[in-house]
């Protein structure tokens, strides 16, 4: 896995900086996202894990600008993809990101697929949307796309409706549609956590195979690190709404250093390890509305919580060479030069 | 293999010494598919097709299986919300196949359930108090401070604060939900419990919570659990043995130790490789099945895996593979061995 260390080189598929969004909740708006900063380079896996309600989903809805109209609102920060500001974009223009250089894959395939249309059908809409093709070439392009995702019988699959799959088979649907116009960057939020583990290493094998055809680079939103540590290359930690720490994926699982990271993954019971005691999390993520404004948002379950973890806002630092970690116990870190401007 | 030098392993070891809790025969559950005109049974699912297998006391079973391979089936049946439709259900000796109203409701004393999804499973118009003093009001003779009393003693023998007591169930997390539904079921003291997916809707820092008391409170209350899960590593994590369910059947039964170590069914072994390492360093070859799982209602003839077995002979599609004991309390359903 060569990494390329420095993203100056290029410019990084997307970049994402300082992004805050906030959803309504009565008169004032809610950070459920506050000021995240990643981005994500050509060719890579990026994975973002984190447990319910940290604000994972709610990140890849502010990439794709979908998120409900009047509640959510991107509050500050940008979004770049490929040097261009996605915030400034018109809604034309965004349509013609959306579904072709970046597309994104749901968890539930059976409600993201309309249940009226046949799959041809749905297939189609993407590749005539974006394309400049007949109807004709389209339907044959769909097929060529159900047979590249391993789904038996194209051609006859092609005039079926989604209720006639299983949800291994709807979910390749669901990913033939995100790849149909060979998108740059694919999002995936939690694209195997309804499927059975035996169907779900179908679908990371997929995925894997699909990224290094297209090379196209991959943001995975997951709440399971072993799917995290089976296909990324780069992992991002969130805890209530903030990255907590980032590493190439082999270093996360090596020498995870933020408390929160560590006590989640010795919550996993292992395959390879007898302990009779898991670890726990003690007590419960706070609330969008009384997160605390100040201090480390995790200090209150930290088992290694200081004095000042209440009082000290941890930044997202560099502890080790391409090692990030928010955490007062990481205080020697250096700060990162592309976040800058803090 | 004979790795069972723990105190827990040597149930099995030392199996005629433990009383059998559960004792499943050749239990077959099938859901009648309605159609045509007259809205006859045309068909039927086998969800669950000739399953036979005992519970000692204080063990742990874990069975594990894809969705619809029948292992909620099997636990339903066992507490008779089901009424199966062949074979025996004894538990401690007594048959309950049969047994109807007033002896029915007495036995299920004994036996509760912890289900899934702790939304769906708490009555929201009901506080805490009133779900978990439910069954002793029921079963119980008590005054109304005892009752109190009780409920307060279960709630935090569960790790709930005695405020619960007057909450109700929207106001809690999905693990306090779980912890509640726990309290509930143990309400009774029942020999038996039944954990159907206890953690899958829960996150993994909560997980371990619930698995943790789930574990504590075996030891308190001398409990024996059925334990349904999809999750190869939480079934690891907590039972003694381990059943492996595949559309309806046992495929295979093994200590713990010895179906990890040594997984002899091919579908056991897909199982567990496609379990994701969490170890990046040893991302491995796994063995990735083809196919999806086909339909009870018309499952394969022969051997219910054939049709996506890597290793399947001629014979496979001919034959029924009978569940045998290949090595001491390592259990097999297939011609390879």
């Amino acid at each position: 896995m060569a990494r390329q260390l420095s993203g100056q080189k290029e410019t990084p598929l997307l970049e994402v900086k300082d992004l805050q969004t906030g959803f309504k909740i009565g008169k004032d708006y809610y950070n459920a996202v506050e000021k995240v900063s990643f981005k994500v380079d050509r060719s890579k896996i990026v994975g973002i894990v984190g447990e319910s309600g940290c604000g994972k989903s709610v990140m890849s809805l502010s990439i794709m600008q979908l998120l409900p109209q009047g509640i959510g609102k991107v509050r500050g920060g940008e979004i770049t993809f490929e040097g261009r500001n996605i915030e400034k974009l018109s809604e034309r223009e965004m349509n013609k990101i959306r579904g072709k250089d970046i597309s994104m894959i749901f968890q539930e395939p059976m409600t993201a697929l309309n249940p009226v249309f046949t799959i041809g059908y749905q297939l189609n809409e993407v590749l005539l949307n974006h394309e400049n093709i007949n109807k004709k070439e389209a339907r044959q392009k769909s097929i060529a796309l159900l047979k590249s995702v391993g789904i038996p019988r194209p051609e006859k699959i092609v005039d079926e409706y989604p209720h006639q799959l299983s949800g291994g088979m709807r979910q390749r649907v669901m990913i033939s549609m995100a790849i149909a116009c060979q998108p740059k960057l694919l999002i995936a939020d939690e694209p195997t956590t309804a499927l059975d583990v035996t169907v779900q290493a179908q679908i990371l094998e997929l995925l894997k195979d699909i990224q290094k055809v297209n090379d196209m680079s991959i943001i995975m939103i997951t709440h399971d690190l072993g799917v995290v540590s089976e296909i990324c290359d780069e992992v991002i930690v969130m805890y209530a709404g903030k990255i907590v720490e980032r590493t190439d994926v082999v270093k996360l699982f090596e020498e995870p250093k933020h408390p929160y990271t560590q006590l989640l993954m010795g919550a996993i019971p292992k395959m390879d390890e007898k302990k009779d005691v898991l670890d726990t999390i003690e007590g419960l993520v706070p609330s969008i509305k009384d997160m605390p404004q100040v201090g480390c948002r995790f200090a209150n379950r930290c088992p290694k919580a200081m004095p000042e973890c209440i009082t000290v806002t941890p930044q997202l630092l560099e502890d080790d060479v391409d090692h990030e970690v928010a955490c007062l116990l990481y205080e020697n870190s250096k700060p990162l030069e592309r976040v800058g401007g803090r | 293999m004979n790795k069972v030098e723990t105190k827990k392993g040597s149930v099995q070891e030392k199996g005629l010494e433990k009383e059998t809790l559960l004792d499943i025969q050749n239990l077959k559950t099938y859901y009648p598919v309605k159609g045509g005109f007259l809205k006859r049974t045309v068909a039927h699912v086998k969800a669950v097709d000739d399953l036979s297998f005992q519970i000692k006391k204080g063990e742990t079973l874990g069975l594990v299986g894809e969705s619809g391979c029948g292992k909620s089936t099997t636990g339903r049946t066992i507490l008779r919300l089901l009424k199966p439709t062949e074979g025996k259900i004894l538990f401690e000796g007594k048959d309950i196949t049969n047994i109807s109203g007033s002896q029915l409701r007495k036995a299920r004393k004994d036996f509760q359930m912890v289900f899934q999804d702790p939304y769906a499973s708490l009555n929201p118009t009901q506080s805490v108090g009133d779900i978990v003093s439910e069954p002793l009001k029921n079963f119980k003779k008590m005054s109304k401070n005892e009752l109190k009393e009780e409920v307060l003693d279960l709630l935090s023998r569960v790790g709930l604060p005695p405020e619960a007591y007057h909450k109700y169930g929207h106001e809690f997390s999905g693990g306090q939900r779980q912890r509640i539904g726990i309290a509930r079921a143990l309400a009774l003291k029942p020999k038996l419990i039944i954990a159907d997916e206890p953690v899958s809707a829960l996150d993994v820092s909560v997980q371990s919570q619930v698995l943790n008391l789930l574990k504590e409170l075996q030891g308190e209350f001398d409990l024996t659990y059925l334990f349904i899960a999809h999750d190869l590593s939480v079934v690891k994590h907590m039972s003694d043995r381990i059943g492996v369910m595949y559309l309806g059947n046992l495929v295979e039964i093994a200590t713990n130790e010895s179906l990890y170590a040594e997984p002899l069914h091919p579908y056991t072994q897909a199982l567990i490789s496609a379990i994701p390492e969490t170890d990046p360093s040893k991302r491995k070859n796994r063995i990735v099945l083809q196919g999806d799982v086909p339909s009870p209602q018309n499952p394969p003839s022969g051997c219910p895996f054939h049709t996506r077995c890597p290793m399947a002979k001629e014979e496979c599609s001919k034959i029924k593979p009978a569940l045998k004991e290949v090595k001491p309390g390592h259990h097999v359903a297939c011609i390879l061995y």
